[in-house]
């Protein structure tokens, strides 16, 4: 068979854009300082829940500690409270549709579930007993501990855990963030009464955000909270993270797996936070490089070379810095070959424009799964759960997608230029050192490190 | 990520940013699965229809009637229109009645090279240019071979719904299979398996290695995945063959969900697809069995894996020759292992502390509705070393003894519908998440209502019924896989 060639007569053009639904943002701050979001939303009669609180380290050398606290936490706040102990907690969330998960990251604390919608009033009332009473028992706690200290150990055994530990410590250095799992040692440390003490002065209403979405009615949602979470009124202050360390050039560093089948490549550096004005051009950039399939990234290393099946780019937010990162697992025997078609890559996008063609896909991408990801109730809730949470007002996803809208070629270029060039980026590759040393230094320095996240323990 | 259950259904594409955040409660560890691509139709409330709400109301209607057109081309294409308007998307979804459980001996794997051969282009879309016509629209696309068929999907918005319509059928007439693009798609289908399988710990288990314990045939026990040696034999003939025998539009069903007009997205449909001519569907492949009469039991090494695990396979009752009793499986397996109010998260985890992670489910990804029979219900556990296997086994065993011998109390089973339901209506509030179930449940099931029903029908079964699933859940029938980590992490 010929290869086809693209003839655009025959492809059918776009229809008209329908309008999305501009969700109904309901934001009041309740007495206790907690910042309550409801949306009503049409679609189906679920009601999904977020609560986020503030949850940094408080100071770079109380981070290791808080990280193993924090990781215990967010299981055993579950293990009881004054009136129910922990399978009574379950089965009064599961009668309502919900099941509770508790994650952490280096900011913050999340509860999340789905509920049937007349369980609102009973899933809010173990919430507030969770957040105001938790019993933090002995037994459990333990039997609770020694589970995430199995977890942690599974969890550094995969590779990309590996590398992305591996970069949080090479880039962040003493800051909080490069804490990406707690020691098991530290976790096999912590004490219920720690756990009550850091729940006690952490888990506090001001800062906190909860937003609900779904089928509800704002007015009725509003009391019904303020009604069950009259209670959690702990006072105290949210922490937030310190600004996040200048980048240092380092030599790029090969975290040594022996026997590994693939190589983990991983790129990180600083990028614009929500608010600055050069975020879109930067998020277009980093699109038309590797944060979609149809990116240079994708057709150089997976579609013309065969390198890997999974690389990609991407914009990450946290409160004290963001982050462009570029990711792909490539065959051992080509580690060296994938970081140069890589390097070349970025470099290129630093130094030359893109295509009006390429500017507008990435455009058109981005505002549509935008508008996609927000198509559900979860996923509202989530998008809203992190702009709230990060300060910002419910109108920002929608001057978002205007200044993605007017962006053009050479902001985009300046953007590649100040946050895409090799010389700026933070390198780590997780592999065989034995096969890909060699190969990687034919590019420059590299530092050949032991996997310290294994032999921690 | 470790995912034993998996395991997506090998996507044609990795879906989304990697790994979540760190010390995730539960992202440390292999991810309880959820159901996949279930669906029932959303919309409910936007279109004034019944409102699921009863938590209790086992006889209440939960049958969200959400209107599903079908029509058939003379091609033999089965086509399910599913409207609903509240959002301006539409899902556009083909599926091919072909699955790894089609693979030949000495085709192993081959069934999800071809899924990635769907993306190398097609007669008028030069190669990289699917991908750009979708995502340059603002949408979203992927593909994914499963047991028993292979999909192909796009969520856009709705001004884009001819466009991936004609992506869909240029593709279906004629895909580019050239010498090229298919030793690219080799050499990254094999990044594929090292990045799913071989460079992690756990990366097989149990849906690559419990099979041949648990099965006989050559459909049931192959590697889905693929041997290397398999798929670099591969040819272009082969391709050519594979596509001539089972990409005919008369096995496939094209399900359209969103917001569309049903008669303008009809005269789509058929000016893109008509043209295709019609090919005979091939016979459907034998992957039934007969049920094991005996206990069988294996053991892996794992050198990547830092702790040891288990998985135990019972065959169940054929999920689509009968439902009805298979339906009572479906909710025995929530009632076992979802969430920490199930009775072997409470045994497992919280009483006798056996282990770190528990999950069952139906399928060997994790979709109850969209397998055929031969079939498994797995419960897999992570343990610590010092926890004997047998123990985690025999306690497995205990816990489902009890449903067996004492039945399970009418107010436990109403919590386990409630969160069944809400689960459920999860999938469903998204266009792309419900467009697939109906597609799968006309597929699999032959009625794309069926995925609208199957709250009511989930919320209607008995405790008799639980019980008597429970009953066909024998250890002397059982396949055991036991996983030891024989390397892994220094501890």
């Amino acid at each position: 068979m010929s290869a086809p060639v693209l003839d655009l007569s025959l492809i059918p053009p776009l229809g008209e854009p329908r309008p999305a639904p501009v969700p109904e943002v309901h934001s009041s701050t309740l007495p206790s300082g907690l910042q309550l979001v409801v949306v009503p939303r049409p679609g189906v009669p679920l009601v999904e829940l977020r609560l986020r609180v503030p949850f940094a380290a408080s100071a770079p050398r109380q981070a290791a500690a808080h990280a193993a606290r924090t990781s215990v936490l967010s299981g055993a706040v579950l293990l009881g409270t004054a009136a129910h102990d922990q399978l009574e907690i379950a089965q009064l969330l599961q009668a309502n549709g919900g099941e509770l998960s508790v994650s952490a990251d280096a900011d913050r604390l999340l509860l999340s579930t789905t509920m049937l919608p007349d369980g609102l009033g009973a899933v809010l009332g173990v919430l507030a007993e969770l957040l105001a009473a938790p019993t933090y028992p002995a037994g459990p706690v333990d039997a609770e501990r020694s589970r995430v200290v199995e977890r942690v150990h599974i969890a550094r055994s995969q590779p990309g855990v590996i590398a992305r530990s591996a970069l949080a410590a090479r880039r962040y250095g003493a800051h909080p963030y490069a804490q990406q799992l707690p020691a098991p040692e530290l976790v096999a440390a912590v004490t219920p009464a720690a756990l009550r003490k850091l729940h006690r002065e952490r888990v506090l209403p001001a800062g906190s955000t909860l937003v609900l979405v779904g089928d509800l009615d704002p007015a009725t949602a509003q009391d019904v909270v303020a009604t069950a979470l009259a209670g959690w009124t702990a006072e105290g202050k949210a922490v937030s993270a310190d600004p996040v360390p200048a980048v240092v050039p380092q030599p790029l560093q090969l975290v040594h797996r022996p026997g590994a089948v693939q190589s983990n490549l991983r790129l990180g550096g600083p990028a614009p936070g929500r608010t600055d004005p050069q975020l879109p051009a930067l998020r277009l950039a980093s699109m038309v490089f590797g944060g979609y399939f149809s990116s240079r990234l994708v057709e150089n290393i997976r579609e013309r070379r065969g390198y890997t099946y999974s690389p990609r780019s991407g914009v990450e937010h946290l409160m004290a810095g963001s982050s462009f990162t570029v990711d792909a697992d490539v065959a051992t025997a080509v580690t060296g070959p994938a970081l140069l078609e890589t390097w070349y890559e970025l470099g290129r996008m630093a130094l030359t424009p893109v295509s009006e063609a390429e500017l507008d896909s990435a455009r058109r991408y981005l505002l549509g799964t935008l508008a996609l990801g927000t198509a559900t109730h979860a996923g509202l809730a989530s998008t809203l759960s992190a702009l709230f949470g990060a300060g910002l007002p419910a109108d920002w996803l929608a001057d978002h997608q205007r200044a993605l809208a007017t962006v053009g070629i050479d902001e985009v270029t300046e953007a590649s230029r100040q946050w895409l060039s090799p010389a700026g980026l933070t390198a780590v590759v997780v592999g065989d050192a034995d096969q890909a040393a060699d190969q990687l230094r034919a590019l420059g320095p590299v530092e050949v490190t032991a996997p310290a996240l294994e032999s921690g323990a | 990520m470790p995912c034993p259950a998996g395991v997506e259904p090998l996507p044609a594409f990795p879906a989304g940013p990697s790994g979540p955040g760190p010390a995730t409660r539960t992202g440390l560890v292999p991810g309880r699965t959820r159901w996949r691509q279930l669906a029932v139709p959303g919309g409910g409330v936007s279109h004034g229809a019944v409102r699921v709400g009863g938590v209790t109301a086992a006889g209440a209607d939960l049958t969200l009637r959400h209107p599903v057109e079908r029509f058939t081309l003379d091609n033999g294409l089965r086509v399910v229109l599913a409207p609903d308007r509240s959002v301006p998307v539409v899902a556009v979804s083909v599926f091919y009645d072909v699955g790894m459980r089609s693979e030949p001996p000495g085709r192993t794997g081959f069934a999800h090279l071809f899924e990635h051969m769907m993306f190398q282009g097609s007669a008028h879309v030069p190669k990289m240019e699917h991908a750009r016509l979708v995502q340059a629209a603002g949408g979203t696309f992927n593909g994914s071979t499963h047991q028993d068929y292979t999909n192909y999907f796009q969520a856009l918005p709705a001004e884009a719904l001819e466009r991936a319509v004609f992506l869909e059928a240029d593709r279906m007439a004629a895909p580019a299979i050239t010498e090229e693009n298919l030793r690219n798609q080799i050499d990254v289908v094999k990044e594929e398996i090292r990045v799913n399988v071989l460079n992690r710990p756990y990366g097989a288990f149990p849906w690559l290695q419990l099979p041949p314990i648990a099965f006989e045939s050559f459909a049931n026990t192959h590697d889905g995945y693929g041997s290397f040696v398999d798929l670099e034999s591969s040819t272009v003939d082969d391709a050519a063959d594979f596509f001539s025998r089972y990409y005919a539009p008369s096995n496939a069903v094209l399900c359209i969900g969103g917001d569309l007009d049903v008669a303008e997205t009809e005269q789509l449909v058929r000016r893109w697809f008509d043209p295709v001519p019609f090919r005979p569907a091939p016979p459907a492949p034998v992957v039934g069995e007969p049920s094991p009469a005996t206990a069988r039991r294996g053991v892996v090494e794992d050198p990547l894996a830092p702790a040891p695990a288990v998985a135990i396979g019972w065959r169940v009752p054929d999920p689509v020759g009968d439902l009805e009793t298979y339906l009572g499986t479906v909710v025995l397996t929530e009632l076992l292992s979802e969430g920490d109010a199930s009775r072997l998260e409470r045994r497992l985890l919280h009483t006798d502390r056996l282990a770190v992670a528990q999950s069952s489910y139906l399928g060997l990804f994790g979709d109850p509705f969209d397998v055929r029979d031969a079939t498994l219900l797995v419960s897999q556990v992570h343990h610590p070393a010092d926890v004997p296997v047998d123990r985690v086994l025999a306690a497995v065993h205990e816990e489902i003894e009890k449903v067996a011998t004492d039945g399970v109390p009418a107010e436990e089973l109403a919590r386990v519908t409630a969160r069944t339901e809400a689960q459920l209506l999860q999938q469903a509030d998204s266009v792309l998440g419900r467009t697939l179930g109906f597609a799968s449940a006309e597929l699999i099931h032959g009625r794309a209502e069926l995925a609208g029903e199957l709250a009511a029908r989930l919320a209607a079964v008995t405790p008799d019924q639980v019980q008597a699933a429970a009953r066909g859940l024998s250890p002397d029938t059982a396949a055991v896989l036991e996983l030891r980590a024989t390397g892994g992490a220094a501890r």
